[in-house]
């Protein structure tokens, strides 16, 4: 008798895999879930087809993963096979003088800009981070503090590639397979997987931005500014001190920036190389900021958080005008390496509504009470202005949204759980929606509500002429749309 | 690029039943048991389910195994069956893949299924019994463990539980073959566990004495310190959390078996024990 213990899938004799090699725990940015995938590893274009093939015969799904940057399950498929396209991080074309750029999807925003900036030129949206890739800003289609100003980074793809899981190589542009177009940029990978990009970048005369930063006491102050300032800046942005209730609810500040105009920075051709661009990793020019969360941890409980906000908020009376550089302005969240270790061992969540303008303060400010109420006060608030647009799952509106980050321990897991369920009814009240990028508890029920059943059967039906086989699932894909 | 592929008829993953997703808020643990229809595998589901765990059920008998999980999912799916004989090494790969995808990821094996045929006295012999001891009970640990094992020892992570037995530590009169595949297995467990600590995963050998399940029938004569199977479910659960190496249940045994571990040959072998 003959046993064969070793299972090895050869095909196409180009790439001869043991799957159980390739098996691997994930985790979401947060550390705080974990997904056991078999991970492949992606070069080119024509790999991607050989998965699909492995994964049918196989009788595994496919979800594509960049550098998984997402705060919840979008990059992750349990027991199922996880593309790892950080390979195929090639920059193909880029041409000064019209600013078009064509990227494969494993590109990061951080090979981009320090591409693009030295010519004068600048991504036209931008996540914190500068790790997040191509892939995955069109996939969440992903917005920046100008939402407002320029809606989310789909609107500056000029086309794209991506392949279906029937191998087809889709082209599309706004008006080629514009159905494709508009449902694959904010699709969540699963009607394809970008191969390759071309984005407009924007034009900018200086490395520098001029950014006002002031008060405001309390939710309504931080609306309205918002609400006031947006049209007269770039790009705004607002701190919510989460840790206040009251009639101090909802104090914090606005950091606003506009571009320089021509003429405006005298240096600019100095201020737009690399070595002006960067952001310095000692703190004092002494302690490496990568040991920065160690020390941060200590104050990421509900007190400690306080002393922090409060004396953020102590600080940031000052209103004042200055000029820092884009990625000094743009990078917020990598000023602290891996400060989402600073959580401790079960990490954090986010959850972020967008809410129409008329209804955001009712609603927030109920929401902070509550979490007050239950002991469970978010750790992080910051809101953005946005404007509608016309991509099919669409996070934005005319309004505001609140990003909230919460520490996840196991003893709190279920109050947390319950709080957000009531969040997300809050919300639903309130003509909101929700971004699948960032949260990570919005159930089936939600998503159906927010999204509407017609635009669901629309994505569905796109997806069964694009993926017949419902090769492509993701955690997130199984727990909002199944 | 040819399509062709798409005309073949295989098992889509679209047929199959999906994984419930874990959130950071919802996080969920997935086991896999072999040998789970009755005794000591069924007591585990039971107290695995209430710790949060999602698990996989094999066993020979679907009535069993379906009369089990209709008990463990009266409030929401957390077990599912999966018939299979131990002894069909070659259906393992497919089976293991299948239970990964439908589960969800896997994070905990516990190999319980193991059979005893004595032969019948200690002056008979039954090579028949003695090739199915070994074939159920080492030879289908390894045909499991062995692509888990790599599975495990890739993702850095997982937990191994085998169920070996106090008769592994010392050749007897009564049974050698139930003997030998035992004391295989333990050995077999022993070196996964050097192999697979410095990869972050646990290997937690079990050695029961006697349980009062189906098994304890075929055993002859005296059965001293039998205890109920969720007594020994339960010692398996506080040695996993504490991610221990080597167990006896009920913890007596670790003394009856150091003193049998070195009772002398010549003693020994007059022995008709």
């Amino acid at each position: 008798m003959t046993v064969t213990f070793k299972v090895t899938v050869t095909y196409n004799t180009t790439m001869s895999i043991n799957l159980n090699s390739q098996f691997t725990q994930l985790e979401n940015f947060g550390h705080s879930l974990k997904a056991s995938c078999y991970r492949i590893q992606i070069k080119r274009s024509e790999d991607i087809y050989e998965a699909f093939q492995l994964a049918k015969k196989l009788g595994l799904t496919v979800t594509a993963r960049d550098t998984g940057i997402s705060y919840n399950d979008v990059s992750l498929n349990s027991g199922g096979i996880v593309l790892d396209m950080t390979g195929m991080n090639q920059i193909q074309e880029w041409d000064p003088a019209t600013g078009l750029v064509r990227c494969e999807s494993g590109v990061t925003l951080e090979q981009l800009w320090k591409r693009v900036e030295p010519d004068g030129w600048w991504p036209p949206v931008v996540s914190g981070t500068m790790k997040t890739t191509l892939g995955g800003c069109l996939a969440a289609n992903i917005h920046g503090k100008n939402n407002f100003q320029v809606g989310p980074i789909g609107e500056h793809v000029v086309e794209f590639i991506a392949m279906t899981p029937t191998g087809a190589l889709m082209t599309c542009t706004p008006k080629k397979n514009a159905d494709l177009f508009y449902a694959m940029i904010s699709g969540l990978g699963m009607l394809g997987v970008f191969t390759s990009i071309t984005l407009k970048m924007k034009h900018i005369c200086s490395g520098l931005i001029s950014v006002d930063a002031w008060h405001t006491p309390n939710l309504n102050g931080q609306l309205s500014s918002l609400r006031e300032h947006a049209p007269d800046h770039d790009y705004i942005v607002g701190w919510l001190d989460t840790t206040m209730r009251g009639k101090n609810l909802g104090r914090g500040q606005i950091h606003a920036a506009n571009n320089l105009k021509e003429g405006e920075d005298p240096n600019a051709h100095a201020t737009m190389q690399l070595s002006y661009q960067h952001l310095p990793d000692r703190l004092f020019g002494v302690m490496p900021k990568s040991l920065l969360h160690y020390f941060m941890n200590p104050f990421l409980n509900n007190f400690g958080v306080w002393g922090v906000n409060t004396a953020k908020y102590i600080s940031s009376l000052r209103d004042h005008t200055f000029r820092q550089s884009h990625a000094e302005f743009h990078f917020l969240l990598d000023y602290v390496p891996d400060w989402e270790r600073s959580f401790g061992r079960d990490g954090l969540i986010q959850y972020q509504s967008f809410l129409p303008k008329e209804t955001a303060e009712t609603a927030w400010r109920e929401m902070i009470e509550l979490s007050h109420q239950r002991g469970l006060p978010s750790y992080l608030g910051v809101t953005k202005r946005h404007r509608p647009d016309q991509f099919l799952l669409t996070h934005a509106m005319d309004g505001f949204s609140l990003a909230m980050d919460f520490k996840v321990t196991d003893a709190k897991r279920a109050k947390l759980r319950e709080l957000l369920q009531a969040f997300d009814a809050i919300v639903l009240k309130n003509g909101g929606r929700f971004y699948f990028a960032k949260n990570s508890e919005t159930s089936a029920d939600s998503t159906r509500k927010f999204l509407g059943a017609e635009t669901i059967s629309k994505f569905k039906k796109l997806k069964k002429r694009c993926d017949p086989n419902s090769l492509l699932e993701s955690d997130l894909y199984r727990r909002v749309f199944l | 690029m040819n399509p062709s592929y798409l005309e073949d008829t295989v098992t889509l993953a679209s047929d199959s039943p999906k994984p419930v997703s874990a959130t950071p808020l919802n996080p969920r643990r997935r086991g896999l048991i072999i040998g789970a229809s009755d005794g000591l595998g069924a007591e585990l589901a039971r107290k695995l389910t209430r710790e949060g765990y999602s698990l996989a059920l094999l066993a020979r008998t679907q009535d069993k195994l379906d009369a089990l999980c209709a008990e463990l999912n009266t409030k929401e799916q957390l077990a599912r069956a999966y018939v299979h004989d131990v002894a069909e090494y070659n259906k393992v790969p497919d089976l293991l893949r299948k239970i990964v995808a439908e589960l969800g990821g896997l994070d905990l094996v516990i190999f319980v299924a193991g059979v005893n045929y004595p032969p019948g006295g200690i002056d008979k012999f039954n090579f028949e019994n003695d090739r199915k001891m070994i074939e159920v009970n080492l030879i289908g640990a390894m045909a499991w463990l062995h692509p888990i094992s790599e599975m495990f020892q890739s993702a850095k992570a997982g937990q191994i539980v085998g169920i070996a037995s106090v008769a592994g530590d010392r050749g007897r009169v009564g049974n050698p073959g139930y003997n030998t595949s035992k004391a295989g297995l333990a050995t077999y467990l022993e070196a996964l566990r050097n192999r697979l600590t410095r990869h972050g995963v646990n290997v937690l050998t079990v050695k029961p004495g006697f349980l009062k399940t189906e098994m304890l029938k075929a055993a002859q004569g005296a059965t001293p310190f039998a205890i109920e199977p969720s007594k020994a479910a339960d010692d398996i659960l506080k040695a996993m959390q504490k991610r221990k190496q080597v167990i006896y249940t009920a913890s007596i045994w670790r003394w009856v078996m150091l003193a049998i571990q070195h009772t002398p040959s010549f003693i020994f072998r007059r022995l008709s024990f």
